[in-house]
């Protein structure tokens, strides 16, 4: 580096850049936060909801699955499940059947563990995947498949 | 080792390689998977396997961060460290939380270890990276608080130096940002917003400030290069590292549920997050050419070398490939991103952690010069075979990546292939990248065999000056 550039120099680059990109990050997560009503389906975060995202997180479901793109990549994307197995109409029905069946037991196949849901929480996870579909991503992800 | 109570950093060391030779394993047990869709199933389902795999990473990288700490301090502040009965303490207090936790994962399904933990009282558990149990969290803030009071007792008796405060400031940032973990709001759109808060800033912000300043401090005592020199460089990298990083989190916010301006502002900033890492290169050649002495310790310069070259390539080039929001539509959480997180956590933080080691471990064993001529070629060897395994396992992901991209993401509905069927043509990329998991994992014996390879001490070619 040249001469010229001097040890305080560099040092004021790092406070005072650091300074103000972390005051504008604090802005820029309030303003998020101030527009996020708009755009992430909070209004349709019932009991039900709240209750299977719950029973999302205590089964690890993000350890093989990802939601909207963030998790493992080791089976389906469920961000979109919703609309890709049946929507309004019959996701709900699909849905039980499927976690009721597992695991398939195919050789070779990637399996998913029997979670001994019942009704009322297979009911619960299906709400909180549909309220999950129903947020605003920017139009993510790109096609039905996820 | 100037000071006696560097030697607390020796068992911080020991347990992280053990933790790191365990993510191995089930790194090849989830490598394995891929490839034979019910292997160990369902004693070990892949999303327990997986959460060993990244959990361990975590912990060792966190136990070598605090073993680092715990040599470099004293050595920077010429004092022996405040309490090195703490330092004792808190490594057994963490370890067995660690240990207990690992253990309940496998122990129990997972919903089990929620409930018995308590999670319903605190619920924070179920999140990728953050699964731990909230009493295991609670502990790991407990050890943290202790951890940061004796390091920064120690330096506020003795000198300051740049490094010192620098890797204070990236340890107490990182401790900070986890208290986030605790905050998991029902609503999704927050939860993962925030969820970033302690990921994004851990890795692209705070942990880049700790591995610049050990490389900083590795390169002083290999090379002899003036000190200003050196300090200047460290400045000018965390000034970029934070510059990029801190909006550069933007580029998670793309598809989360934030607004749009996420979109440029993301893709703007972290577009050059790869430049502290390029610098970090320069520095690290510029240093190494201008030294001022032959250190024997050759190893431990072949890891600074190599761990900023990797760093660079992992976490710069290749998180740069996918980082611009209209191509991060196609490849979000594809195998691309995972491509991305293994060689950026290799290059950045585990050679970081190694290359301390590499210099810390035979000082703290007598062995001022380094390890015998016999011990430093094993080691390199090692060196070698785990950098160029984790080289192609990043390739072979990249391609299976591009491929899925190729026939699921890219073509309308309808067309698309689905997940599943996607998978099954990306086979012979998951068998290759099982191959060379399969040399890490070699590589990473030879490394730990290093250690017990005696010989005599290291020719000192140029006196130490």
């Amino acid at each position: 580096m040249a001469e010229r550039f001097t040890k305080s120099m560099a040092r004021n680059m790092y406070m005072g850049g650091s300074l103000f990109f972390i005051l504008i990050f604090i802005g820029l997560t309030l303003d998020t936060v101030r527009q996020l009503p708009e755009r992430d389906n909070r209004e349709n975060l019932t009991e039900s909801v709240e209750h299977g995202k719950k029973l999302w997180e205590d089964n690890n479901c993000v350890g093989c699955h990802s939601l909207i793109g963030e998790g493992a990549y080791f089976a389906p994307e469920l961000g979109n499940v919703f609309y890709r197995r049946g929507g309004e109409e019959s996701f709900k029905i699909f849905f039980k059947s499927w976690m009721n069946a597992q695991p398939l037991g195919i050789e070779g196949r990637r399996a998913m563990p029997q979670f001994n849901l019942n009704d009322e929480e297979l009911e619960a996870l299906a709400d909180f995947l549909e309220y999950a579909a129903k947020m605003n991503t920017n139009d993510w992800p790109p096609n039905i498949e996820g | 080792m100037k000071y006696e109570s560097q030697a607390v950093a020796m068992p911080y060391f020991i347990f992280a390689l053990i933790l790191f030779a365990g993510q191995i394993l089930f790194g090849l047990i989830l490598g394995t998977q891929y490839v034979i869709g019910d292997f160990l199933f369902p004693e070990i389902p892949f999303n327990v396997a997986r959460m060993v795999h990244t959990n361990l990473l975590i912990v060792w990288l966190l136990f070598g961060f605090m073993g680092a700490a715990y040599y470099l301090i004293p050595a920077e502040a010429e004092t022996e460290l405040y309490s090195p009965k703490l330092a004792k303490l808190l490594f057994w207090v963490f370890a067995a939380a660690g240990t207990l936790t690992i253990i309940g994962y496998l122990a129990v399904p997972y919903a089990t270890l929620a409930e018995i933990t308590g999670n319903d009282l605190l619920p924070t558990m179920g999140r990728e990276f953050l699964e731990m149990p909230t009493i295991t969290k609670v502990g790991v803030v407990i050890v943290a608080l202790g951890f940061l009071f004796n390091i920064g007792m120690t330096v506020l008796k003795g000198r300051k130096t740049v490094i010192n405060i620098v890797l204070i400031t990236g340890l107490v940032g990182l401790a900070l940002m986890f208290l986030f973990s605790f905050y998991n709001p029902v609503n999704l759109a927050l939860d993962k917003f925030f969820w970033w808060y302690v990921v994004h800033l851990w890795v692209e912000g705070t942990w880049e400030l700790i591995m610049a300043s050990i490389l900083a401090f590795v390169l002083i005592k290999v090379t002899g290069v003036d000190r200003e020199v050196i300090e200047k460089w460290l400045y000018v990298i965390i000034a970029m590292a934070l510059i990029s990083g801190i909006l550069g989190t933007g580029h998670h916010f793309f598809w989360i549920g934030p607004p749009e301006y996420w979109l440029w502002l993301g893709s703007i900033f972290s577009a050059i997050e790869p430049i502290p890492f390029f610098m970090m290169t320069l520095f690290a050649f510029n240093m190494v050419n201008r030294r001022r002495r032959e250190h024997p310790n050759r190893a431990a310069t072949l890891w600074a070398l190599g761990c900023a070259v990797m760093a660079f390539l992992g976490a710069g080039v290749w998180g740069f490939l996918h980082t611009l929001a209209p191509i991060n539509y196609y490849t979000h959480g594809s195998q691309i991103t995972a491509a991305h997180g293994h060689m950026a956590f290799y290059g950045a933080y585990v050679m970081i952690v190694i290359t301390l080691i590499s210099y810390a471990m035979p000082t703290l064993r007598g062995r001022p010069n380094g390890n015998s001529n016999k011990a430093q070629v094993a080691e390199m060897w090692s060196f070698w075979l785990m950098t160029i395994a984790m080289v192609f396992i990043t390739l072979f992901l990249t391609a299976a990546g591009v491929l899925q991209v190729w026939i699921q993401r890219l073509p309308e509905s309808g067309e698309a292939l689905n997940f599943m069927a996607t998978q099954d043509k990306l086979a012979l990329f998951y068998w290759l990248r099982l191959v060379s998991g399969v040399v890490f994992f070699i590589g990473l014996v030879v490394y730990l065999w290093s250690f017990f390879i005696g010989g005599e001490d290291p020719a000192i070619e140029a006196a130490e000056s």
